[in-house]
């Protein structure tokens, strides 16, 4: 098998070492909704018109980060990959102007999206690593960029414990949120007991609004979620997974589809995994629209093609999840972490980050920021340093006000505490929550009210309807935030909104009951005045008066 | 051994069903298979009609009230013929602060249609979406899966008008 992949990796880089030149075109989702397909399309009909053939050729790769600069263009030499030079707001009209440009040796200077910037620089690129640089319909180059290597180590020369070993000593926890440390995630899986067989499942279910980590992983390196999921097999001992991917994501499910495909016939899965006796098998779900899916247990009762509801917990589905079997269910970015950390080692990994929050987190940009886009920065790093300087600031001479993190089950940060660092714990002093990796950045000219009543309309829309705290509760909360909103409230009714929000989060089944009052909380917390504003009477009134 | 199983016939000759069946083949016609199967009809004929939920229970062995249950539980399924173009508003939080309320308040103004309407003449179809994924670009909405960033309420109606007068 390691022959193959060397072979494989050989015949790349002999292809690739034919051209001078790499021009690549990011064909993610974003760029490709500013008509990167036609650039792509018309790079290369230009560079036969201009016999250019020779020394240069264009590829599709996924996302290189910077979204709103897109369609995005870089091109590399291949004795001198460091430097890369990037174009932006490319259009099909300009392919000439870059060739021309290249075949004399120059630069576009008009379409020059400079590298140089704390964008670029101040980034730790772990599961990003091979997102604008590959193709992410082609395996081979996966392969060539050592991709299935970890998988192959993992079947061929350690035993499941080894592997679950080193995803202990990596200190990585859960991406999807809640940041459950895997390692003993993988631990209760593989110990627990089966009536057939066990299951893996990623959970690629990515519902927060304004967030779009997951999507781009998968649209841009699909390989690297087969390669986690499998050693994950091999690990606890499961010989079947499932992808459960958002139904909104065309493009995400038809990459997944084709490297599923070209992983089979690669014989990384499917039977005798590497030439080895493990068999795992992977399996896409679609999803059709439903935020509380990303519940592991709702989504397990989608996953067997029902309504999904959540059910209470325990027992926890390790023990007992699809079909009543053991499951282990992690999100796609903890996933694309395991593949570098049986590369490198549990011990490398966990010397990024902080004490408790090892590695790096993934995060979506968006909002009021002059960089938005996808990043990657170590924990630990300050929001401060993410907006200021990565982000770039606040366009238009705006001033921040706060941040919007872990959508509607998160919180938001005001712009005094931009001094904390990113990391699981410290968020969740701040009243807010690391979450999937949304960031949404809010103006001065953002109502905090109007931020709360918007995802509380949310929470009350995604509501399954199973528990009654959370289908009635949100929309009780609902009305009052709108009543407030409007100008139409009292002292009253902030109160019972307070009642609410404390009855909401203790008595929910699940998680989205259990944290749709955060967002009221948290903007109660640092922007009380703006609630009280909008009273219509003036003076409060004591608790105790209010009946619930 | 799923393999033997033979597909009931389907409720018409359209030869859209065969995709249903398909669809339900790959998943061996079990029930676990039912989303899949519901994805297929819609994307075939454009919604879920009665016929087809009671073809697809039938086919799976899914009591008919599970079929319509889940039908109806998740957003993407429609149990209305939509309209004969569509046009999706995100309304992810980078859209809604960057301004999607005010697209959505201009199409129904003039449309005098609110999402998940389609209008009286069935040209298009209002819809919201929780989000694309687009946020780089927000406000975004997305025109027979077309997704287009930096809206407007000029640049949306623009689109819109072309449409409506493809009609006439």
């Amino acid at each position: 098998m390691n022959e193959q992949f060397e072979h494989i990796t050989a015949k790349e880089h002999a292809a690739a070492n034919k051209y001078e030149h790499t021009i690549h075109v990011c064909v993610a989702a974003s760029c490709l909704s500013s008509q990167s397909d036609k650039v792509l399309e018309r790079l290369e009909n230009e560079i036969k018109a201009s016999g250019q053939t020779g020394s240069c050729h264009a590829k599709g790769v996924g996302c290189m980060g910077l979204c709103s600069r897109g369609p995005l263009v870089s091109v590399e030499h291949k004795n001198h990959p460091q430097e890369m030079v990037m174009y932006q707001n490319v259009t099909a009209d300009n392919a000439p102007t870059i060739l021309t440009a290249l075949a004399e040796g120059k630069k576009a200077e008009e379409l020059i999206c400079p590298t140089d910037t704390p964008f670029f620089q101040r980034q730790t690129k772990i599961v990003l690593e091979n997102c604008g640089r590959i193709d992410p319909e082609r395996i081979e180059e996966y392969v060539a960029v050592g991709g299935y290597s970890s998988l192959l180590k993992a079947v061929t020369e350690m035993t499941p414990a080894e592997v679950i070993e080193e995803v202990m000593r990596s200190g990585l926890r859960g991406r999807g949120g809640g940041g459950y440390p895997t390692g003993l995630k993988w631990v209760t899986v593989s110990k627990a007991e089966a009536k057939q067989r066990k299951y893996v499942i990623c959970n690629a279910d990515e519902g927060d609004p304004g967030a779009f980590m997951d999507r781009s992983v998968l649209e841009s390196d699909p390989h690297r979620i087969l390669e986690g999921m499998a050693i994950a097999g091999y690990a606890v001992g499961a010989e079947k997974g499932y992808v459960y991917v958002r139904g909104e994501y065309p493009l995400a499910v038809a990459r997944l589809k084709k490297a599923i495909i070209q992983a089979r016939k690669l014989n990384v899965l499917g039977s005798g995994v590497c030439g080895t006796t493990f068999n795992f098998q992977i399996e896409i779900r679609l999803g059709a629209g439903a935020f509380v899916c990303g519940e592991e247990t709702a989504l397990i009762a989608s996953v067997e093609g029902k309504r999904g509801q959540p059910r209470p917990r325990p027992p926890y589905p390790a023990e007992f999840g699809l079909w009543g079997e053991p499951t282990l269910i992690n999100n796609v970015e903890t996933f694309a972490n395991i593949a570098p950390i049986i590369r490198n080692g549990g011990d490398w990994y966990a010397s990024i980050g902080t004490e408790k929050s090892k590695g790096t987190k993934v995060f979506a940009l968006a909002g009021s920021i002059v960089n938005t886009g996808l990043i990657e920065v170590p924990m630990g790093i300050p929001l401060r340093e993410i907006i200021h300087e990565i982000g770039g600031g606040i366009p238009d001479g705006h001033q921040v006000k706060a941040i919007q993190t872990g959508g509607p089950s998160g919180g938001c940060i005001p712009a005094a505490y931009f001094d904390t660092p990113v990391d699981y714990d410290s968020l969740i002093k701040l009243g807010s929550i690391m979450g999937s990796g949304g960031m949404i950045v809010m103006d001065e000219t953002a109502n905090m009210v109007d931020v709360a009543r918007y995802f509380m309309e949310f929470c009350m829309t995604e509501s399954c309807g199973k528990c009654v705290p959370c289908r009635v509760g949100t929309v009780q909360m609902y009305h009052l935030l709108t009543k407030i909103y409007q100008g139409q409230a009292s002292h009253k009714d902030l109160i019972l909104l307070e009642k609410l929000c404390t009855m909401v989060r203790e008595t929910s089944l699940c998680g989205l009951g259990q944290t749709a009052p955060n967002p009221v909380n948290s903007t109660l917390h640092y922007f009380r005045q703006e609630y009280l504003d909008l009273l219509t009477d003036k003076e409060p009134v004591a608790a105790a008066e209010v009946q619930s | 051994m799923t393999e033997n199983i033979k597909p009931l016939d389907p409720p018409s000759d359209d030869k859209r069903w065969r995709i249903v069946q398909s669809a339900m083949r790959r998943n061996g016609f079990k029930r676990s298979g039912l989303i899949e199967t519901l994805h297929s009809v819609q994307e075939s004929f454009g919604f879920l009609d009665e016929d087809s939920l009671r073809y697809v229970a039938l086919s799976l062995r899914a009591p008919l009230s599970q079929v319509y249950g889940v039908s109806t539980f998740y957003h993407l399924f429609s149990l209305k013929p939509a309209g004969k173009h569509s046009c999706v508003v995100c309304t992810g939080t980078a859209c809604y602060i960057k301004g999607t309320p005010h697209l959505l308040t201009q199409i129904e103004q003039e449309y005098g249609i609110r999402p998940g309407e389609t209008t009286p003449d069935g040209q298009f179809s209002l819809l919201t979406a929780r989000c694309v994924g687009a946020c780089g670009l927000a406000p975004v909405a997305v025109f027979d899966g077309e997704v287009l960033g930096n809206q407007s309420p000029e640049k949306t109606m623009s689109f819109l008008h072309q449409w409506s007068a493809d009609h006439e």
